[in-house]
């Protein structure tokens, strides 16, 4: 959804500016404060702790009568057994949210950042009607409107179909307003240079403007990936067949399960999370960058 | 865009044209290049936005289970039979307390973070990265954990682990709705997958607080920490305040994941898209009725949104100071 926030100045870590008013004198206060953030901080790592913990280890030690910090015999076997479980497909749901979150990201960038471009710098008499089309749509969330969705996805025969979980997440009209907004302040300068070398509109974008926005495409990139491997209701209303499911369905399955398998859930849950970890790791200037900019996520 | 021109009058062959000519050729040039670059994003937002609610709005006046093809007409029955099903009005009602809980805690929680790492003065990075790592984490993977390892309702659950440390009986988190402990185990797990990202939004808010604020305050006397937070941070966050507000509002109406998961096989704290996902895709496939649901709540997400669109401006950028 959109917010008005005002941009981070600098996303590189430690960057910011510190108030010199605030700092205070006094080392107790500093400790305290230490001291509080890092009790949060530990709060908040407990989580990541136990899937590791739970995910290496056998059930017993899981439910055992004494809590174990961490397993005595690291179980790496759990792996292995995860993906020769006939139950769950969780290799295909693996590669199909791999299939999925690419496809779904390239396209989205694609289709919206050009309707961005034309909504904000081709000049036609209808554009502003056009693009009040376009936020009209921001004013429901896509979730909301599953059922509808889902009504025309099953007339189209796609359900269960790579085709019926990619496609009609790709028109996305929050995305194309903020390429909009930002092809707005993309500098004219640039663009008027390669028209009057004799570039169309077409190949400006491409050789001139794209290449010269690659920070921006990087961030709603992440943000687009991250919210595409994470979604989970349209996975779920499409993936009627088992062939079908994204890796958020199979481990949602695990839950309703009959047989309870402790560690394989959680070495699931480890493997699920741990791409979108690396991912949050390494692209973390974009992501904190795309997230002060648009405000958004999923 | 001031070039009017096309290639051809850029290489010189302009002498041969009238003026209007050329401005034709440049206007129709202009609307060809606009097309093809909204045109696919149109089109797909036609097909898979604007047909489905409009095809959505038309079967919720028809009778249709079990087909999207459907040819009774019932009138509005659909609608009251919606308006007046306890299960739907309860799902509002579940929504209704969710977000009492979820809004302000989130906001504050959020808030006391950003402030927090604002004053670290080294490893502030670090901290930071903590706090917003589990925005990587998808509610299923959140909601299993919390399910099956924190807030699991038997004796090596870590929460009951603890509470047996000091003598407490084991407490069945999810599988009883009284007393509702099961509101505790859907807050803090959204509590913990959010925070760090409204923290992000926070901070830099508060890097965007000019300095001169602090140092006139204390000139003129005012104490730094509770003063100056509540007569100059807080006021100076409002902008900010309100479009958090706003978002977890939004993003609360449309909670699904964990209440799907977490209380799967419960009758109790269904959620707006819970209920509608059982009753136009459970065992009735009953799409008149889940249509009519849908177009319920699309209105009233739409007052929400235009509620937001008043206080903040439809996405117009940078006046929100």
């Amino acid at each position: 959804m959109t917010t008005t926030v005002p941009p981070i100045k600098d996303a590189r870590p430690g960057a910011g500016e510190r108030h010199p008013v605030k700092k205070r004198g006094g080392g107790v206060s500093s400790i305290g404060l230490y001291f509080a953030t890092g009790i949060c901080a530990l709060l908040f790592l407990v989580p990541f702790y136990l899937i590791v913990r739970n995910a290496l280890s056998t059930d017993v030690e899981i439910t055992g009568e004494n809590w174990k910090f961490f397993p005595t015999d690291i179980q790496w076997g759990n792996f292995t057994e995860l993906f020769d479980d006939p139950t769950v497909p969780f290799a295909q749901s693996l590669w199909n949210s791999t299939v999925v979150g690419v496809l779904h990201t390239v396209g989205t960038l694609l289709v919206c950042s050009l309707a961005g471009y034309g909504l904000a710098r081709i000049p036609y008499k209808h554009a502003n009607k056009i693009f009040y089309v376009v936020l009209v749509t921001l004013m429901v969330p896509t979730a909301v409107t599953f059922v509808p969705s889902f009504v025309l996805v099953s007339s189209l025969g796609w359900v269960s179909s790579l085709q019926g979980l990619i496609v009609p997440g790709l028109f996305s009209g929050f995305t194309c307003f903020l390429f909009r907004q930002y092809f707005l302040g993309f500098p004219k300068e640039l663009e008027e240079a390669a028209r009057v070398d004799g570039l169309s509109y077409w190949g400006a974008y491409w050789r001139i403007v794209v290449p010269n926005s690659l920070n921006f495409f990087a961030a709603i990139a992440t943000i687009t990936f991250i919210s595409g491997w994470n979604a989970f209701l349209w996975p779920l209303v499409i993936g009627q067949d088992q062939e079908a499911w994204t890796v958020q369905v199979a481990l949602s399955s695990y839950m309703t399960n009959q047989t309870v398998n402790f560690h394989l859930i959680f070495m699931a849950t480890l493997i699920s999370i741990l791409p979108l970890v690396l991912v949050f790791l390494f692209l973390q200037r974009w992501l904190v960058q795309g997230v002060a900019q648009t405000g958004i996520k999923g | 865009m001031s070039t009017t021109t096309t290639r051809g009058v850029a290489k010189g062959r302009a002498t041969t044209e009238t003026p209007q000519v050329r401005k034709r050729r440049g206007v129709r040039g202009r609307t060809l290049n606009f097309w093809l670059f909204t045109g696919p994003f149109l089109i797909g937002l036609a097909v898979f936005v604007y047909i489905p609610i409009g095809w959505s709005a038309y079967l919720s006046f028809f009778e249709a289970r079990y087909t999207v093809t459907p040819s009774t007409f019932v009138g509005f029955d659909n609608f009251t039979y919606m308006l007046t099903n306890e299960k739907f009005t309860d799902s509002l009602v579940t929504f209704t307390v969710f977000a009492a809980f979820i809004v302000p805690v989130t906001w504050a929680f959020s808030l006391g973070l950003a402030l927090m790492v604002h004053r670290l003065r080294f490893m502030r990075a670090f901290f930071r990265s903590v706090f917003f790592l589990p925005t990587a984490v998808s509610f299923v993977a959140a909601s299993l954990i919390w399910k099956m390892s924190i807030f699991s309702g038997v004796r090596f659950g870590l929460a009951n682990t603890v509470l047996s440390w000091f003598g407490i009986e084991n407490v069945a988190w999810l599988a009883n709705p009284n007393p509702p402990w099961y509101w505790l185990v859907i807050i803090t797990v959204r509590l913990w997958l959010q925070a760090g990202f409204y923290m992000i939004l926070f901070l830099a808010a508060l890097q965007n607080i000019p300095p001169e604020l602090y140092e006139a305050a204390a000139i003129d006397g005012a104490k730094p920490g509770w003063q100056t937070f509540w007569y100059i941070t807080l006021p100076q966050l409002r902008a900010t305040s309100t479009a958090v507000i706003l978002l977890l509002l939004v993003a609360a109406y449309q909670a699904f994941d964990e209440f799907f998961n977490l209380l799967a096989k419960t009758t109790w704290g269904r959620p707006p898209l819970v209920e509608l996902y059982y009753t136009a895709l459970g065992e009735n496939q009953d799409y008149g009725a889940g249509s009519a649901g849908a177009m319920i709540l699309t209105v009233l997400i739409c007052c929400v949104t235009m509620l937001q669109g008043k206080f903040m401006g439809f996405g117009r950028g940078e006046e929100s100071k």
